[in-house]
C-alpha cells in the first residue's frame, strides 16, 4: 500500500508499485493535465512536482512516491493565476497546448529554485521539454515575464 | 463551397451530438432547446456554422480540427464579426464529422482560404435577418436599423433591441440572397485583423483542454497494439501467455491486415486489452508473434538512396517543358551540376495517434484527435462494415497534426477491438509506435543542372525529382509524383527561357503521406540552394541574383491551359515573391550584415499553399556547432485574419523547418524503422531552435491564403545557405546532423 498527497489531497494506492505516476494520474485520478509524449523521460509533457521540484511522471514508478507530495497542472493553480499562467496567457504561447502543462511545470520548479533565471538557465531547464509546435520563443518570453526579468 | 442560409436539422446535429436533445424542426430553423423548453426558447440556425439563442448566446460552429494553428478561433471570428456579436457571449462548439459542413479535412492550410466566405455569408445573413426582425417590430425601413455588438439600433428614435430578445422573430424574417448580403467594410472589423486568445487558452494553461488522449468514456478498456515490424508483414501465430500474466491485462485480439493499396486502413497486428493503459503497454512486451514479414523485409535506406540518386541521373518523365533546355546547355558558358537529398521524415506531433471508440447496436461512436472526421467516418464503416453515416466522430483538440493526423488508421483500430470485445475500447500508440508505423514524408533525391550566361545568370535549367508518391496509398502502381509536382517543382517562377522539370519513378516500401507543407520540402530545398549555388559561382550577392532570376514583374497562370476560365486571384505574382525578398533582407539586415566570425545569412524564398514566404536565417558556426540567432521571415498570404496567430504560425514553422533542416531523418534496415523516440529521432529543442524568429506581414487585399505550412519550406535551404557564406560548406544532403564538424 502506498499513500501520497496529490494536489493536497491524500491518496492511497495498492496497485503495482512500478506503474509509473503518469498512469496511475490519467488512468486512475482522472487527472489528464499531464501528457504522454515518449515513455522514456525523454520530451517533458508528463512534467509534474514532487515536493515542488519537476520531474518526469513517465519513468517515475509509484513505489519512489510514496509518503511523496505530487502536484500536477491541476493543483498548481485552478483558477490559472500563478504568475507563469498569467503570462503564458499574455504571451499567447500555446499553439496545440499539448506539452504546454509540462512546459509550465517545468517553469514553476525553475522559478522555485532560481526566481530571475538568466537565459543560460532557461535554456538549460526548458531544453528538457519538447515543443514540436515550436512555442520556445514564447515560452523563453513567458518566463522571463513572470520572473520579472527583461524579456 | 456555399452555404446553405436555412437547414433543416436535429439539435444533435446542430451541436455535433453535444447535447442529447434533439427534436427535428422544420420551417425556418427554430430548434427547440429541450423537448420541454417553452415555446419561445428555442435555437435559431441561420447556418450550420452559427445558432442564436435566446438568451442572447450565440454559438458558433467550429467544423475544422484545431491542431495549433487557432483555426478554432480565427474562423469563429469571421462569422462573430459579421454578426457584430459580442465575443464574450459567443460559444464555439467543435462539430462532428459531417457531409454538411463541407471538407473538414484540416490539412493543405485551407481552412481560411476555403471557408472565409461561407462564414461571412453565415455572419451576414444572421445580421441582416437580425436586423429586419426589429425593423418589423419597430415599423420601420430595415435601412434605418443597424447591428451593433450584439444589439440591433434604430438611431433616429434611439431604440435598441438585443440579439437574444430578436431570435424569435428573427428566423421568421425572409432569408436574403446572396447576392443582397451586405458585408461590413475592412474599418468597421471587431475581430478580423485583431489578435483574439485562441479559444482553448484558459484551459490549455491549468490542463483542462481535452485532447484525444484525454478521452475518456465510461466502461472503457485500453488496447496496445503490436504491429509487424516490416510494412505489410502479417501476423502468423503468436503466444500471449506470459502477457496475459500482467496484472490488469484481460485478453488479447487480432486485428486483421490491410488490403493493398493500404490508404488510411490499420496495419493489422495482436492487440492487448487492459484495464489502464500502462498494463496493456507491459503485457504487449510480453507478446510473442511470428511474423510472416513479406516482400519489404529487404528494404534498406542506404540502398535505397542510391537507386533513387541513380534514377534521378537519367532522363526522366517530363512533366514541364519550356524552350529547348539541350541545346541552350550546348550554348551556354558554363554548366553546373548538384544532387540534392531529403530522407523520410516521421511527424512526430506531440500526442501520439490515439483514439477511444465504441461499437453499439451497429453503430460507432468515436472520439478522437483527427484531421479529417470525414475520413473517419469512412475508414471506421468500412473497417467495421457499416456505412460512413452509422459512425459519429467527435473531434477532440489535437496534440498537433502535422498531416499525421489527416489518416485515421488508428481509429479504425479502436473501432474493430470495439466491435470485437463489445466494450469501448481506447487505443494508445506510443512514441515508438508513432516513429515506426507513420505514414512518412517521402524521401526524395533532386538532380540539377543549369547552363549560365557570362553573368552567371541562367539560361536552361534541368531539374528531376524523384520520390515514392503519396498516390502509392491508393494505387499499388503509383510510382511517380503527382500533386506532389505542383509543390515547388512545376512551379518554380523564374524568368528562364529553357526550363525543363522532370519526375522519375519510385518505389513504395513504408507507408507515404503528407508532412507540413510537403513536397515543398524537398523541392525548395534543391531549388533554393542550387540557386544560391549559381549565386555564389556567379560571385554574385545572393539578394540580387534572386531577383534578377525571378525576372520582372509578372503573374503567371498555372492553371493547365485547358482550365484558364476568367481571372484567378491566386495567379502567381513575382512582384509578390519579390516584395517579400526585399523586406526580410531589409530586416534581417541583409545589406549591412557582412559574413565573418562564422556567422552569415542565408536566404531562400518560397510560394506554397498560395503564400509567398521569404526566409533570411542568420547562423553561427563555431568549431562545427551550428546555433541560429537570428531569423526573418516576410510573409504575403493575402488578407490576414489573426495577425498574432499567422506569426505563431511562422515561429513554429522556423522551428519545424530547423528539425528538418539539422536533425531529421528516418531510416530502414532489414525493412524495419531503425528510429523510434526522441533519442535517435530528435527534434529541436529550445537550446537547438533559433534563438528568434522575426515575422513580417504584408498588408495585403488578396484573398486569404494558407498559413499552417508555408513557414516551413523556405528553412532548410536558407540555414544551408547561410552555412555556406558562413564556412564555405555546401550541404546538400539533409539533415546536417554532423557534417559541420
Amino acid at each position: 500500500m502506498i499513500q501520497l498527497t496529490v494536489n493536497g489531497s491524500t491518496k492511497t494506492y495498492d496497485g503495482d508499485p512500478a506503474m509509473p505516476v503518469l498512469w496511475y494520474l490519467r488512468d486512475l485520478l482522472e487527472l489528464t493535465g499531464a501528457k504522454f509524449g515518449c515513455g522514456i523521460g525523454l520530451c517533458g509533457a508528463c512534467t509534474v512536482h514532487v515536493e515542488g521540484k519537476a520531474i518526469r511522471s513517465c519513468v517515475t514508478n509509484m513505489s519512489d512516491v510514496s509518503g511523496k507530495r505530487v502536484t500536477t497542472i491541476e493543483g498548481l493553480n485552478p483558477s490559472g493565476d500563478h504568475p507563469l499562467q498569467k503570462a503564458w496567457k499574455a504571451a499567447n504561447v500555446p499553439q496545440c497546448g499539448y506539452c504546454q502543462a509540462g512546459q509550465i511545470m517545468q517553469a514553476a520548479s525553475l522559478l522555485s529554485e532560481k526566481p530571475k533565471p538568466t537565459d543560460r538557465e532557461i535554456d538549460q531547464a526548458m531544453q528538457a521539454n519538447i515543443c514540436r509546435c515550436g512555442t520556445y520563443q514564447r515560452i523563453r518570453q513567458a518566463v522571463k515575464m513572470a520572473a520579472g526579468v527583461r524579456a | 463551397m456555399k452555404t446553405d442560409s436555412i437547414t433543416v436539422v436535429s439539435r444533435r446535429d446542430f451541436l455535433g451530438g453535444v447535447f442529447s436533445a434533439g427534436a427535428l424542426v422544420l420551417g425556418a430553423g427554430v430548434l427547440p432547446l429541450k423537448a420541454d423548453t417553452p415555446a419561445g426558447a428555442a435555437t435559431w440556425q441561420p447556418s450550420v456554422y452559427l445558432g442564436l439563442e435566446p438568451d442572447g448566446r450565440v454559438i458558433i460552429i467550429a467544423h475544422r480540427s484545431e491542431m495549433g494553428t487557432g483555426i478554432r478561433t480565427a474562423l469563429p471570428m469571421i462569422v462573430a464579426d459579421e454578426l457584430e456579436a459580442d465575443w464574450k457571449r459567443v460559444k464555439i462548439e467543435q462539430a462532428i464529422g459531417d457531409k454538411k459542413y463541407g471538407s473538414q479535412d484540416t490539412d493543405g492550410s485551407e481552412s481560411i482560404r476555403d471557408f472565409y466566405d461561407p462564414m461571412r455569408d453565415a455572419g451576414a445573413t444572421a445580421r441582416m435577418m437580425l436586423e429586419s426582425a426589429a425593423a418589423s417590430k419597430w415599423g420601420v425601413p430595415a435601412s434605418e436599423c443597424k447591428a451593433k455588438n450584439h444589439e440591433v439600433i434604430h438611431a433616429k428614435s434611439g431604440r435598441k433591441l438585443g440579439y437574444g430578445e430578436l431570435v424569435a422573430l428573427a428566423a421568421k424574417q425572409p432569408v436574403p440572397k446572396k447576392e443582397e448580403l451586405k458585408f461590413k467594410t475592412a474599418a468597421e472589423y471587431r475581430y478580423i485583423g485583431k489578435n483574439v486568445p485562441i479559444t482553448d487558452l484558459d484551459d490549455i494553461v491549468v490542463g483542462r483542454a481535452e485532447f484525444g488522449m484525454d478521452a475518456r468514456v465510461p466502461g472503457m478498456v485500453y488496447a496496445s497494439v503490436e504491429r509487424s515490424p516490416v510494412f505489410g508483414g502479417k501476423v502468423k501465430g503468436y503466444d500471449d501467455s506470459e502477457a496475459k500474466k500482467v496484472r490488469g491485462v484481460a485478453k488479447t485480439l487480432t486485428i486483421p491486415p490491410f488490403q493493398q493499396p493500404y490508404g488510411f486502413q490499420p496495419l493489422g497486428g495482436v492487440a492487448v486489452i487492459a484495464d489502464n493503459t500502462w498494463a496493456a503497454m507491459q503485457g504487449r512486451k510480453k507478446l510473442k508473434v511470428d511474423w510472416d514479414l513479406g516482400s519489404n523485409a529487404s528494404l534498406d535506406s542506404a540502398a535505397y538512396k542510391k537507386t533513387l540518386q541513380e534514377t534521378a541521373r537519367r532522363a526522366c518523365k517530363v512533366a514541364r517543358n519550356d524552350g529547348d533546355v539541350d541545346a541552350a546547355f550546348k550554348t551556354a558558358a558554363k554548366i553546373h551540376e548538384a544532387e540534392y537529398y531529403v530522407p523520410h521524415l516521421a511527424h512526430a506531433s506531440m500526442e501520439p495517434p490515439v483514439a477511444v471508440a465504441e461499437f453499439k447496436n451497429g453503430k460507432v461512436e468515436a472520439w478522437a484527435p483527427t484531421q479529417n472526421p470525414q475520413a473517419v467516418q469512412e475508414t471506421v464503416a468500412k473497417a467495421v462494415g457499416l456505412k460512413p453515416e452509422d459512425v459519429t466522430c467527435h473531434v477532440t483538440l489535437l496534440g498537433g497534426g502535422f498531416g499525421r493526423k489527416s489518416k485515421p488508421d488508428y481509429v479504425a483500430e479502436a473501432a474493430v477491438l470495439s466491435k470485437q470485445l463489445g466494450k469501448p475500447v481506447k487505443v494508445v500508440w506510443s512514441r515508438e509506435d508513432d516513429i515506426r508505423f507513420d505514414f512518412y514524408h517521402a524521401v526524395a533525391a533532386m538532380y540539377m543542372k543549369a547552363g549560365t550566361d557570362p553573368k552567371g545568370r541562367p539560361v536552361a535549367w534541368l531539374q528531376r525529382s524523384v520520390f515514392p508518391p503519396i498516390e502509392s496509398q491508393d494505387n499499388v502502381d503509383a510510382k511517380y509524383g503527382s500533386f506532389e509536382l505542383d509543390m515547388g517543382w512545376n512551379d518554380v517562377p523564374f524568368e528562364i527561357a529553357n526550363f525543363r522539370a522532370e519526375c522519375g519513378p519510385a518505389d513504395t516500401h513504408i507507408r507515404i503521406g503528407w508532412l507540413r507543407s510537403v513536397a515543398n520540402i524537398p523541392h525548395a530545398f534543391a531549388v533554393q540552394s542550387f540557386t544560391d549555388e549559381l549565386a555564389a559561382a556567379a560571385g554574385r550577392d545572393r539578394v540580387e541574383y534572386l531577383l534578377d532570376v525571378l525576372g520582372k514583374p509578372r503573374k503567371i497562370d498555372l492553371r493547365p491551359p485547358a482550365g484558364r476560365k476568367g481571372d484567378d486571384p491566386y495567379m502567381l505574382d513575382t512582384a509578390r515573391m519579390r516584395r517579400v525578398i526585399e523586406i526580410a533582407a531589409e530586416q534581417s539586415g541583409w545589406a549591412k550584415k557582412k559574413p565573418g566570425n562564422g556567422r552569415a545569412l542565408g536566404i531562400a524564398v518560397h510560394r506554397s499553399f498560395l503564400t509567398y514566404v521569404a526566409t533570411v536565417v542568420e547562423v553561427e558556426v563555431d568549431k562545427g556547432r551550428l546555433s541560429i540567432p537570428r531569423v526573418d521571415m516576410a510573409i504575403d498570404t493575402g488578407k490576414v485574419i489573426h495577425p498574432d496567430r499567422v506569426r505563431a504560425q511562422l515561429e513554429g514553422a522556423s522551428v519545424f523547418g530547423t528539425s528538418i533542416a539539422l536533425m531529421g531523418e528516418i531510416t530502414a534496415a532489414n525493412g524495419r524503422v531503425t528510429q523510434s523516440n526522441f533519442n535517435n529521432y530528435p527534434v529541436a529543442r529550445m537550446n537547438e531552435a533559433p534563438l528568434e524568429t522575426h515575422v513580417h506581414i504584408v498588408a495585403s487585399t488578396a484573398p486569404p491564403a494558407g498559413v499552417g505550412e508555408p513557414g516551413v519550406p523556405g528553412m532548410s535551404p536558407a540555414i544551408c545557405n547561410a552555412i555556406f557564406a558562413a564556412t564555405g560548406k555546401r550541404i546538400r544532403d539533409l539533415p546536417i546532423k554532423k557534417q559541420l564538424a
